[in-house]
C-alpha cells in the first residue's frame, strides 16, 4: 500500500522533469526527439518509473509472442491496461506474474478477463520484477505512433526510384534526339554539295552509263548464288524445324498466374524459411505437396501486414498488395483478425501446379531429396529469388537421364548400400557409382 | 521466291515462339499424360469441395500411428508437463535427426542454440520467442511435445509437418538446448537395452527386426 501513497509525488516529480525536458527539446527544433519525448511523457504520466526503453526489450522478448500494443491478438490490446484497472498497480503485477494463481483465488476481474478470451490461458512471469512489469507498461501505455517515419521514408526511396528512371529516359531521349539532329544536318550538307555541284558545272553521273541491270536478275543469272541460297535455305529450315519439334511439350518457364501473389522471395529468400518447412512432405513421399493453409497460419497468425519496406517494394516493382494477398489467405482459411479467431468457413485456395510430369513416369521427391541428398535448387533453380515461381528445368527424360549419368550414389552412411558397394568396388576397382551404373536409367525405374 | 523465302522463314520463326509462360505448351499426342486414376492433390467434380484429399474418418486408427491421449487444453498441457516421457532412446542417432528436423522446422524463430533469436525474430517479423530456459514456461518434454503437437497461443501444430517419431526426436534435441542454455552437464546416451519406457513407438531397431524375419 506504501507505493500507491507514494505514487502520487514520483507522478509529479517525473511529470515536471519530461515537460521541462520537452520544452527544452521544443526549442532545439528536433522534431523526432520530442515526439519519442512526448510519448515517454504521456507513458510516464500513467506509467510513473518507468522506463519505456527498457520495456521494449522485455515486452518484444516476452510478450509479443501473444499481444500487441494497439491491436487484439491472442491477447487483448495492452494501450490503456492501467487506466482500465484505475491504475492498481499491485493486481496488474500479480495478474502478470501468475495469472492462473489469480483466477483461482478467486478474483472476480481475472475471473471476468479469463472468461472473456476464450480461457486462453496467460503464460506465468515469474522472473520479472515490479519494475521490469512498469517499464513493459511504460513502453505499451506510449501513445500509437504516427507511421510518418515509414511513409516518408517510402516517398523518398519511390522518388530515387523514380528519378533512376526518369533520368535513364532523359539520356536516352537526348540521345535519340542527337541522331535525329546528325541525320538532318547529314542530308542537308549533301543536298547543298548537290547544288554546289550543279552550280559549278560538274557531272556526277556519266552520261554514257548502260541501263542498268536489276540486282534480282544478276542474282537469279548466278547459278552458284542461288545453290548458295538453296543450301542455306534448307539447313535453316531443318535447324528451325528441328528446334520448334523438340519444344513441343516442354513446359521450360512455365509461369501461370496464382489465385494468391505467394511469393517465394519474400519467404525462402529474405526469411531464409527452408524449403522443407512449408514442402514437409518433400522427405518422406513421392509428393512434395504445396503446403496446407495450417502451415500458412503457424506464421500468418502473427503476421496480418507486412513490413513497410517490403509492401512499397511490391506495390512498386511488382504492382501486387501484399497486405491484401494476406487477406485472401484468411478469407481461405477462415481467420477472423479482429476477434483472432476461425470462423469455420473455409475454401481451399485452387493453386496452379506448374511441375507437371506425364501420368506414365513416377518421380519420387523423398528418394532423391532424403536418400539422394539433392539440394532443392539444381531441380527447381533459384526458387529463393523468385517472385512468382516458374518452371527451370525442362523435366524431360533426356534432362533428367543425364543427371542420372552424372550424378554419384550417396553409398556413404547408407546401409542399404553397405554390401553392393563392397562387393562392386572390389569388382570393378572403383568407389564411386552413378545412378546409372546402379540401374537408375532402366525403363521399369520410371516407367514401371 | 524472295517474299515466299521470307514467308517460310516467318513462319517457323513465328511457330517456334508460339509457347506461352502463361501457359502450359502445345502436347503431341498426350496418350498417357493424364491420369485416369485420382493423383494426389487433384481436383475433382465428386469429391466435396472438389478436393480430392478427403479426411479419413473421426476415431479411425491407422497402423503404425497411435492417437495422442493428452486434449488440446490447459488441463492436457498441465498433464503432459507433468507426465509424458520421450519414448525414443537418447541415441546420437535420434539426436542427429532431431537437429537436423529442428534446423528445419524450429530454427527460424527459436533460434539455433534454442535461445528464442531466430532469424525471424531478428528481423522483427515475429516477436516475443522465449527462450528455453525461460522459467515461466520451465518447459519438460512433455510440455515440449504437447506443444509441438497442438500448438500454443501464437504457434501453430507442427504435427502435420513431422511424424510422432520425429516431434520425439525435435524433444530430444530441444532438451538438449535446455540444458546448455542452462549450463547443466550433457546427458549420457543410452542404448536400446537400458530403455524400457511404457508408450515406445515403433523404432528403427525394430524395424529391422521384422525385416530380418521377413
Amino acid at each position: 500500500m506504501k507505493k500507491v501513497i507514494l505514487r502520487p509525488s514520483l507522478f509529479a516529480l517525473f511529470f515536471i522533469l519530461f515537460s521541462i525536458n520537452a520544452h527544452s527539446q521544443e526549442v532545439e527544433a528536433d522534431s523526432m526527439a520530442t515526439a519519442s519525448a512526448e510519448n515517454a511523457e504521456a507513458a510516464s504520466s500513467v506509467v510513473p518509473g518507468g522506463d519505456p526503453e527498457a520495456g521494449e526489450k522485455l515486452f518484444k522478448s516476452l510478450c509479443a509472442a501473444c499481444h500487441k500494443p494497439y491491436e487484439r491478438a491472442v491477447g487483448p490490446a495492452l494501450h490503456g491496461v492501467v487506466n482500465k484497472y484505475d491504475g492498481d498497480f499491485e493486481w496488474l503485477y500479480a495478474w502478470i506474474k501468475n495469472s492462473q494463481k489469480l483466477i483461482k483465488s478467486g478474483d472476480s476481474r481475472a475471473v471476468a478477463i479469463y472468461e472473456e478470451y476464450n480461457q486462453t490461458a496467460m503464460n506465468a512471469f515469474p522472473q520479472l520484477s515490479n519494475q521490469d512489469i512498469d517499464n513493459i507498461l511504460a513502453y505499451v501505455e506510449q501513445p500509437k505512433p504516427e507511421p510518418k517515419v515509414a511513409v516518408a521514408d517510402n516517398t523518398a526511396a519511390g522518388g530515387q526510384a523514380q528519378g533512376n528512371q526518369i533520368s535513364t529516359d532523359l539520356i536516352l531521349a537526348i540521345l535519340s534526339f542527337v541522331l535525329l539532329l546528325l541525320v538532318v544536318i547529314l542530308y542537308l550538307v549533301n543536298k547543298t554539295l548537290n547544288r554546289f555541284a550543279e552550280v559549278n558545272g560538274v557531272q556526277l553521273k556519266s552520261e554514257n552509263e548502260q541501263p542498268k541491270k536489276p540486282l534480282w536478275k544478276a542474282y537469279a543469272e548466278n547459278g552458284f548464288l542461288v545453290l548458295v541460297t538453296a543450301v542455306v535455305f534448307l539447313l535453316g529450315t531443318a535447324w528451325f524445324g528441328y528446334g520448334y519439334l523438340m519444344q513441343v511439350g516442354v513446359d521450360q518457364g512455365y509461369e501461370p498466374i496464382q489465385p494468391i501473389h505467394y511469393s517465394h522471395r519474400i519467404h525462402a529468400g529474405e526469411n531464409k524459411i527452408e524449403c522443407k518447412y512449408c514442402h514437409s512432405s518433400a522427405r518422406v513421399s513421392k509428393h512434395s505437396g504445396i503446403p496446407s493453409l495450417n502451415v500458412c497460419m503457424n506464421c500468418h497468425k502473427q503476421i496480418s501486414k507486412v513490413a513497410d519496406e517490403t509492401q512499397a517494394k511490391g506495390e512498386e516493382e511488382f504492382n501486387v498488395d501484399y497486405n491484401a494477398e494476406i487477406a485472401k489467405l484468411y478469407e481461405a482459411v477462415g481467420w477472423d483478425k479482429t476477434t483472432q479467431s476461425y470462423t469455420g468457413e473455409t475454401k481451399p485456395v485452387k493453386w496452379v501446379r506448374l511441375h507437371n510430369l506425364p501420368d506414365l513416369a513416377y518421380f519420387n521427391h523423398s528418394q532423391h531429396v532424403t536418400v539422394g541428398q539433392i539440394e532443392c535448387q539444381q531441380c527447381h533453380g533459384p526458387v529463393e529469388e523468385m517472385e512468382v515461381m516458374y518452371q527451370h528445368a525442362p523435366l524431360t527424360m533426356g534432362w533428367c537421364i543425364n543427371c542420372h549419368r552424372e550424378t554419384n550414389v550417396k553409398v556413404k552412411d547408407n546401409g542399404y548400400y553397405t554390401k553392393i558397394h563392397e562387393e562392386l568396388s572390389k569388382k570393378y576397382n572403383v568407389e564411386e557409382f552413378t545412378a546409372a551404373d546402379m540401374g537408375g536409367i532402366e525403363c521399369g525405374k520410371c516407367h514401371y | 521466291m524472295k517474299y515466299s523465302i521470307l514467308f517460310i522463314f516467318c513462319l517457323t520463326l513465328s511457330l517456334s515462339s508460339c509457347a506461352d509462360k502463361d501457359d502450359p505448351n502445345y502436347q503431341y499426342f498426350p496418350d498417357m499424360y493424364e491420369s485416369l486414376a485420382y493423383e494426389t492433390y487433384q481436383e475433382a467434380d465428386i469429391f466435396q469441395n472438389e478436393q480430392e484429399a478427403m479426411l479419413p474418418v473421426e476415431g479411425s486408427i491407422s497402423r503404425g500411428w497411435m492417437p495422442y491421449d493428452y486434449e488440446d487444453n490447459l488441463e492436457g498441457y498441465d498433464l503432459a508437463k507433468a507426465e509424458l516421457k520421450n519414448p525414443l532412446v537418447y541415441s546420437e542417432e535420434n539426436l542427429k535427426k532431431g537437429e537436423e528436423l529442428y534446423n528445419i522446422y524450429c530454427a527460424t524463430c527459436h533460434g539455433k542454440k534454442g535461445d528464442g533469436q531466430g532469424w525471424l525474430v531478428q528481423q522483427e517479423k515475429i516477436l516475443g520467442v522465449p527462450s528455453y530456459d525461460d522459467q515461466g514456461r520451465a518447459i519438460t518434454e512433455g510440455s515440449v511435445y504437447h506443444v509441438m503437437y497442438y500448438g500454443i497461443n501464437t504457434m501453430g501444430s507442427y504435427a502435420s509437418q513431422m511424424s510422432e517419431k520425429e516431434l520425439w526426436q525435435v524433444d530430444h534435441y530441444v532438451m538438449k538446448l535446455k540444458a546448455e542454455l542452462e549450463g547443466k552437464p550433457e546427458r549420457a546416451f543410452e542404448t536400446e537395452a537400458d530403455n524400457e519406457k511404457e508408450n515406445e513407438i515403433e523404432t528403427e531397431a525394430e524395424e529391422k527386426e521384422v525385416a530380418t524375419t521377413e
